[in-house]
This record gives structure tokens, C-alpha cells and sequence, in this order.
């Protein structure tokens, strides 16, 4: 029954409908782009549908940023406040949309038209300062782009008759290497998988040397192994693109210009573990990649790469889903992506089960990065030892990196593993180089002492994200804006994260605002260790690294902004009696207090 | 054990419940009598704090005399202790601070019902209020915490016990734990 005043539900729906629970997410980022909130009546709706409570309902929504309950304007605005994004000059931007738009900065317009926040890195590090609105994606901003977009929200243009021009998505690739160099022959790879069998398929991954891309480097072969010899009746091949880590933005080029390869990735995956369904969780901020994407699986379908039948082999069916995610950067975290794609709060599960024995509903699940499926499809095209022509012998292989921040030349990188830091700043043209941050906010700060350091699982290793910094910047900036990412990221399941992440977001403020003493120094390395050691996922045991490596690696950052005392007040002791003051009227020597520390 | 140490206590934005607690240690009390001496106290009514070796504060910093004798007793004390959920994370009293200080005095004084002759009161006298109540830890430095609502008398008594002994300080799984 659908009750009178409820409005129109949609029908069109990203994933296809099964009126199941698993469907939760995807109905809810439909409401959303539909009525800019989740109204009341929808809830009751699909908690009647789905069979789910009502406060459940509230719960996903609640956990996702880009789901309200409240309601939102009809442009939604999200200015990606990553530190790349700050260093080319989004803070001011934004600051400028504000006033343009009348509005503040993480409020909605009274007329409903408009609302403007901030978000966690959007992956545009190469073409910043970038926002979403609506969910899609607006680049290289600049004032003159900011103008054209107040001017448009006040005119209430649809924006699909915006420019184009606003929207364009760049897909620069720097330097190439033995990957992007080769030639992708259409299902190529699927057709040696299934001629030479699991096993050669297997062994030729093994001898490869191949490993996850996504950052952990677990060898893909054993993975698809584990996944193969477990018991069940069904397999699922998941493909991670949620690339949530701050300045990677890899995946979406290989997600935007490399599809196919993806594709033929995780069907021959389907055909070495035996799976009929694959996922792409595509994150929410790569929304504009949505349609391509289904026409590219609408048009393997077509070419019989994909769906029944696969290259004429009559037991052989495979297809793929995209899910959506809805701006939470731990559902890039495995066990929280699966919770997310079953349709609900993405909270870590507890490991093990891996989802290699136990993941998606339950059954065995091969969880791989974009770059890992994309270059298992070309190993299987082209070889084991061409891929391990370049590379280390820990790490054959390239890597795709993510260049941003103080340099040249921004973009996408195809490095053999085994590069110096070094030859990668020569490459990409930075000068002057203070330190690179090795991994996104969860990886390692590198200063200039140890360029000689290599990219490689044995050295340093990363998902793909390389942000430089010259010798103007505060490198503290970027420790806080980081520090912050995880606050505001943390999933709040479990309190060494949730707390952890607060309080040192707060004592690194005290630290910044100059009211810090050397204890303060000591109680954040005892905190950060003991989020590194008790915390639930990686979230929480890499949210400190920041602040650890800043204290380890620049220690002057920090001390050259410390008191002398033994201790200082947290605050402005007589500024906090202000209001108080005011309200009293009073201004006598016991209306003010002294400041500074015991 | 020679001289007694001295221990003074104090109850700023706190409801006396982490006071009543210490109370609570029962006979053992007298165990410690030969032990420690009190310095300013609620119990003893001395208004000012001298030199001590250990002082004990219940609840967290509301006003601007909350201040004052927070830095009185981190000038005076060895050993400064935050006890129970107010002194750590502003407790009970904390609450107001998602409210501005102005809702909250209109309401109690101005707005709110059975009030006659609204004013928000300014006698001199009267500590001013901090537009937020804070942990005391964010004030001065604390060298240690005992969590609770209160801290049952057990965990006090056993710090105590345990700091007059010289022995290092630990505690039984549930004196510290609520779960
Ligand atoms: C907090 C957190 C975020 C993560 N985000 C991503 C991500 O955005 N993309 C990704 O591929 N892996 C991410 N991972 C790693 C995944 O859990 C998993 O290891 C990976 O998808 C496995 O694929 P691979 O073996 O191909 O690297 C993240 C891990 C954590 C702890
Ligand atoms: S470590 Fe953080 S993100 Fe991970 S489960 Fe705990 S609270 Fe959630
Ligand atoms: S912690 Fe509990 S008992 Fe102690 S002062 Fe606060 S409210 Fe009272």
C-alpha cells in the first residue's frame, strides 16, 4: 500500500531493484538527488517495503554525507577541502560562493535553492580547487567559474544546461610504462582464462608476482586462490573504486579511460572462482562516471564479453552491478565497502572471516582494487615475465601514481616499482622540495632527506597517492587537514578511533593557536600509539600518522610553536568570561582572569 | 610510613557525590587518618590551599573561581588528581554548553517559569560564568584521572593506598571499568 500524501517514488534505480534490504542505499541516494533530502514519508515507505525499522533507515542515513534528513537546496554544493585542493586556493573560492550566494558555509539557503559545504578530497588533485554539485563534478575552478556558477543558481538553470565546460574531467597521463604502453585486445584475457583453465590461469598471476594495488599489496593471486577453494554455492567478485584516500585519483583515470580493461579484469576473475555476479562500488564523488560506465557494460553485453554466454561458452554467465556510495571514505576499508554494498552503515567487520571465505552476503568474496583487476587482465593478456620486465623482485611491475600539489606538471604517472622519490619529483617537474606525502593522509610524510627512497612494497608503499609540498608551505597545514579527514571520517564503531581522532584534532589546534607545551607534544605520541595499536581497522591505526610522522620527521614544526611553561590552558581564559561580561554588565577586577599556565 | 602527607580536596562545577564517595570508604577511613592530613577541604573548611603533596578535584571548570583555585591547587599540589566524570570531561554540568551562556542565564533568570523580578544576576561577588564548562585538564596539567560517576570509594581508597605506599598505581578491572 502506498499511502495518499506520499510522494511519486522512482523507479529508475542505480542498481538493479530486488525489493531486497541490499537495496537500502541505493534507493536512499535516488531520494536524495530526487527531493534533496530523505523525506519522512519515503522512510516510512521503505521501512514498509524493505521491512526494515524506521530507525535503521535514519541510521544509513545518518552515516553517509551526502544523505539528509534535513533539507538540502535544490543545488547541492560540496567544495572538496583537501589540502591540494586549499593550496590552489578552494578556502578563498568558497568563501567567494558564499558571498555570492549569500549563504555560510555548511548552512542551506532559507529559499531552499541552495546549500554549500565542505567534503573530503574528491579525487581532482590534478584539477583543483573542484567541488560537486548535484554529484557532479566541477574542476579547475577559478573566479571566473565561480561567477558563471552563482550566476546560474540564481538563475535556477538545470544543469544540463550548464557549459560543458565546467564539467570536463581531464584524463592527463604523464608518463606510461609497459601498461598503459600495451595494447588492449578485446577479451583477450577472458578468452586465454577460459582456454588454458583456472589453474595456468592462476599459476601465470602467481609467477607474475602481482600485487593489490589498492595499498595493503596482497598477492592477487592468492587471494583469487583463497576464494577458489572455498566452500559455497555462490562467489562474488567486487571491484573496490571507492578511492576515498586523499590525492589519489588513479582509479577514476582508469575508471574513465581504461574500462574495458576493468571489465575483462573481473570477468576473468568471475571465470577463475566460478562467480555469476560482480559489483563496481563506485564512490558517490564519481557519480559523472556512472552513465559511461553502464553503457560500456551495455555494449560488452552486446559483444558478448559480458552477461550470458560469455564468448560463446554456454556455462559461463557473468554480470556486473555498480553500487554507489554516498561520501564515506571507510567503505573503501574491504569489510565496510561489503556492509556498504549489502546497504547498510559501512562498519568494519571483524577480520577474519576474510571476505575471501565470508564476504558478500555471506558467500566468498574477491575484493580488488581498479588498477589490480585492470593489470590482471593485461597479465593474462600479455604474460607473466612482460610484467615482470620492470619493477623489483618483491614488486614487479608499475604503479600508477597520482601526482598533485607543488609541481609542473600534475597528473597520472606510470612508475616501475623500484623508483626514487627523487626521479619522481624530476619527472613531474617540483622544485624546491620540502616533503611528499607517500600514500594519501593515511600513508607517510617523506622529507627531502630520504629522496632516495624508492616506491616499492619493500620501501615505501602506496595506493597511488604522491601530494608535494615546496619549501613555502606549512607543512603543519597539511597535518591538520589530515588530522581533520579522519576526525570527520572515523566511523565511530570503536572509541580509540572516535575519541582518539577528536582529542587530537584538538591538541594539534592547541599546538597551531600557540598554547601548547612540551607535555602536550608527549600526550599526543601516547595517544597516537594507542589508536596504532588498539583501534578496530585502519582507519583508526592510520589516523595518526600524520601527527607521528610530523613529530618524528619535522620535530621543529612543533616545538618552534610551544610555550616555555610547563603548561598552558587549552583556551583564552579571559576571552571565555567575554560573554559573561557582557551579559552582566560587570568589568571589575573579578570579571577577568589572568591567563597563561601553572 | 614517617610524617603524614598532606592531601587537600576540592569541588568546583561538581555535585559533592565524588566527595561523598571518598566518605564512603567506610572504617578503612581510620587506616588512613594516621596517614594523611587534610589541607583545604570541604571536610575541613580551610579556605585556602597550602603546600601538599596530593590534591583531589571533583568536577570540571564552570566559572572564573573554578579558574583560580584550579591554578591554586596546581601551585600547591605535588600530585593533582581529576576525580570522576565531571572533572574529566565536564560532566553533568557540560551539558549547557551546547546552548550559549546568554540562552542559558535568560532561561534561568529571565524566561523561564515562577520567575519574579527577572534579572540576570551581576553582584560583584558572584564568580562569572566561563561561556563553557571545561575539563579541568584543558586548564591546568593533571597527573592522574579516576574515571567514574563517582569512582566507587574501593578505587579511591586503593589510589590512596596504593600512592602512600609508593607502589606503583593499578587497579582491579572494574574500579575503572563501567562495561
Ligand atoms: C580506511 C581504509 C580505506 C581504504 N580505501 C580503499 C580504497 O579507496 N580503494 C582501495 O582499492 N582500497 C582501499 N582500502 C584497502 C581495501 O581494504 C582492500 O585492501 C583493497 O581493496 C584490496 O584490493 P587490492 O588487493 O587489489 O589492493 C582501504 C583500506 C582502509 C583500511
Ligand atoms: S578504527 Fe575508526 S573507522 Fe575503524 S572501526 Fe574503529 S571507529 Fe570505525
Ligand atoms: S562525577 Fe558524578 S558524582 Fe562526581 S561530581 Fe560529577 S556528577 Fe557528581
Amino acid at each position: 500500500m502506498i499511502a495518499d500524501d506520499a510522494p511519486q517514488s522512482t523507479t529508475h534505480m542505480t542498481s538493479t531493484g530486488d525489493g531486497s534490504a541490499h537495496e537500502l542505499l541505493q534507493r536512499l541516494i535516488e531520494l536524495q538527488q530526487t527531493y534533496h533530502h530523505i523525506p519522512w514519508t519515503e522512510i516510512e515507505r521503505l521501512s514498509r517495503q524493505l521491512s526494515l525499522s524506521q530507525s535503521h533507515i535514519v541510521g544509513v542515513i545518518e552515516f553517509y554525507s551526502f544523505l539528509h534528513t534535513t533539507h538540502q537546496g535544490e543545488y547541492e554544493i560540496f567544495i572538496s577541502d583537501n589540502i591540494t585542493d586549499q593550496m590552489q586556493g578552494s578556502r578563498l573560492l568558497a568563501e567567494l560562493l558564499a558571498k555570492g550566494l549569500g549563504i555560510e558555509i555548511g548552512t542551506t539557503r532559507a529559499d531552499k535553492r541552495v546549500s554549500l559545504n565542505y567534503t573530503s578530497c574528491i579525487g581532482m588533485g590534478d584539477q583543483g580547487p573542484a567541488a560537486l554539485i548535484n554529484g557532479y563534478t566541477l574542476t579547475a575552478l577559478t573566479t571566473e567559474r565561480i561567477n558563471q556558477i552563482i550566476q546560474r543558481v540564481d538563475a535556477s538553470t538545470p544543469l544540463d544546461q550548464w557549459p560543458r565546460s565546467l564539467f570536463e574531467v581531464s584524463s592527463k597521463t604523464r608518463r606510461k610504462d609497459i601498461i598503459l604502453n600495451s595494447e588492449y585486445i578485446p577479451g583477450a584475457a577472458i578468452a586465454a582464462g577460459l582456454k588454458n583453465g583456472p589453474t595456468s590461469l592462476l599459476n601465470q598471476l602467481e609467477q607474475s608476482g602481482l600485487r593489490g594495488c589498492g595499498g595493503a599489496g596482497f598477492s592477487t593471486a592468492s587471494k583469487w586462490r583463497f576464494c577458489a577453494a572455498a566452500d559455497a554455492e555462490k562467489r562474488f567478485v567486487v571491484c573496490n573504486a571507492d578511492e576515498g584516500e586523499p590525492g589519489t585519483f588513479k582509479d577514476r583515470y582508469l575508471l574513465q579511460a581504461h574500462t574495458d580493461r576493468l571489465i575483462e579484469g573481473m570477468t576473468l576473475c568471475a571465470a577463475v572462482i566460478g562467480s555469476s555476479t560482480g559489483f563496481i562500488y563506485l564512490r558517490g564523488e564519481y557519480r559523472y562516471l556512472l552513465q559511461p560506465l553502464n553503457e560500456i557494460l551495455e555494449q560488452r553485453r552486446k559483444a558478448g564479453l559480458l552477461g550470458q554466454s560469455i564468448l560463446g561458452q554456454a556455462n559461463f554467465n557473468f554480470d556486473i552491478k555498480i553500487h554507489l556510495g554516498a561520501g564515506a571514505y571507510i567503505c573503501g576499508e574491504e569489510s565496510a565497502l561489503i556492509e556498504s554494498l549489502e546497504g547498510k552503515r559501512g562498519i568494519p567487520r571483524s577480520r577474519p572471516p576474510f571476505p575471501v571465505t565470508q564476504g558478500y552476503c555471506g558467500f566468498p568474496t574477491v575484493v580488488n582494487n581498479v588498477e589490480t583487476f585492470c593489470n590482471a587482465a593485461m597479465i593474462a593478456q600479455r604474460g607473466p615475465e612482460w610484467f615482470r620486465q620492470v619493477g623489483t623482485p618483491a614488486s614487479p611491475g608499475t604503479k600508477l601514481l597520482s601526482i598533485s600539489g607543488d609541481c609542473e606538471r600534475p597528473g597520472i604517472y606510470e612508475f616501475p616499482f623500484g623508483t626514487s622519490i627523487r626521479d619522481i619529483l624530476h619527472a613531474c617537474g617540483a622544485q624546491q622540495t620540502l616533503a611528499v606525502q607517500i600514500g594519501g593522509a593515511a600513508g607517510r610524510m617523506i622529507p627531502a632527506t630520504e629522496f632516495n627512497r624508492t616506491i616499492a612494497f619493500e620501501d615505501i608503499s602506496t595506493g597511488g597517492s604522491f601530494m608535494i609540498f615546496n619549501q613555502n608551505r606549512e607543512l603543519l597545514r597539511a597535518i591538520e587537514n589530515f588530522t581533520h579527514f579522519f576526525r570527520h571520517e572515523s566511523c565511530g564503531f570503536c572509541t580509540p578511533c572516535r575519541v582518539g581522532s577528536s582529542l587530537l584534532a584538538k591538541q594539534l589546534s592547541k599546538v597551531m593557536v600557540g598554547h601548547a607545551t612540551a607535555k602536550d607534544l608527549d600526550e599526543m605520541s601516547i595517544l597516537g600509539s594507542l589508536m596504532q595499536k588498539t583501534s578496530h581497522c585502519g582507519l583508526g591505526q592510520t589516523a595518526a600518522n600524520p601527527i607521528l610522522d610530523g613529530l618524528g620527521k619535522f620535530p621543529s614544526l612543533f616545538q618552534s610553536r610551544l610555550r616555555a611553561t610547563s603548561f598552558e590552558p587549552a583556551f583564552d581564559l579571559d576571552a571565555s568570561l567575554e560573554e559573561a561580561r557582557l551579559l552582566t554588565g560587570r568589568d571589575d577586577p573579578d570579571a577577568h582572569l589572568e591567563g597563561g599556565g601553572v | 610510613m614517617s610524617s603524614p602527607i598532606k592531601v587537600a580536596t576540592a569541588s568546583l562545577a561538581g555535585c559533592f557525590g565524588c566527595h561523598m564517595s571518598l566518605l564512603d570508604i567506610d572504617e578503612r577511613l581510620i587506616d588512613l587518618v594516621g596517614h594523611i592530613q587534610f589541607d583545604r577541604s570541604p571536610l575541613t573548611d580551610i579556605k585556602k590551599v597550602g603546600p601538599c603533596d596530593l590534591g583531589l578535584i571533583e568536577g570540571g571548570v564552570c566559572n572564573a573561581e573554578n579558574v583560580e583555585i584550579l591554578k591554586a591547587f596546581r601551585r600547591q599540589c605535588k600530585i593533582l588528581v581529576a576525580v570522576g566524570a565531571c572533572a574529566i570531561n565536564g560532566g553533568v554540568p557540560a551539558m549547557r554548553n551546547q546552548y550559549s551562556l546568554a540562552e542559558c542565564l535568560e532561561e534561568a533568570y529571565l524566561h523561564g517559569t515562577g520567575i519574579d523580578n527577572p534579572q540576570i544576576p551581576n553582584d560583584p561577588e558572584l564568580p562569572l560564568l566561563l561561556n563553557q564548562v571545561h575539563p579541568i585538564h584543558e586548564v591546568v596539567w593533571i597527573d592522574y584521572f579516576l574515571p567514574g560517576c563517582p569512582p566507587s570509594a574501593d578505587t579511591i581508597f586503593t589510589f590512596l593506598d596504593e600512592l602512600l605506599s609508593g607502589r606503583p598505581i593499578q587497579f582491579a578491572y572494574q574500579q575503572i571499568h563501567y562495561d
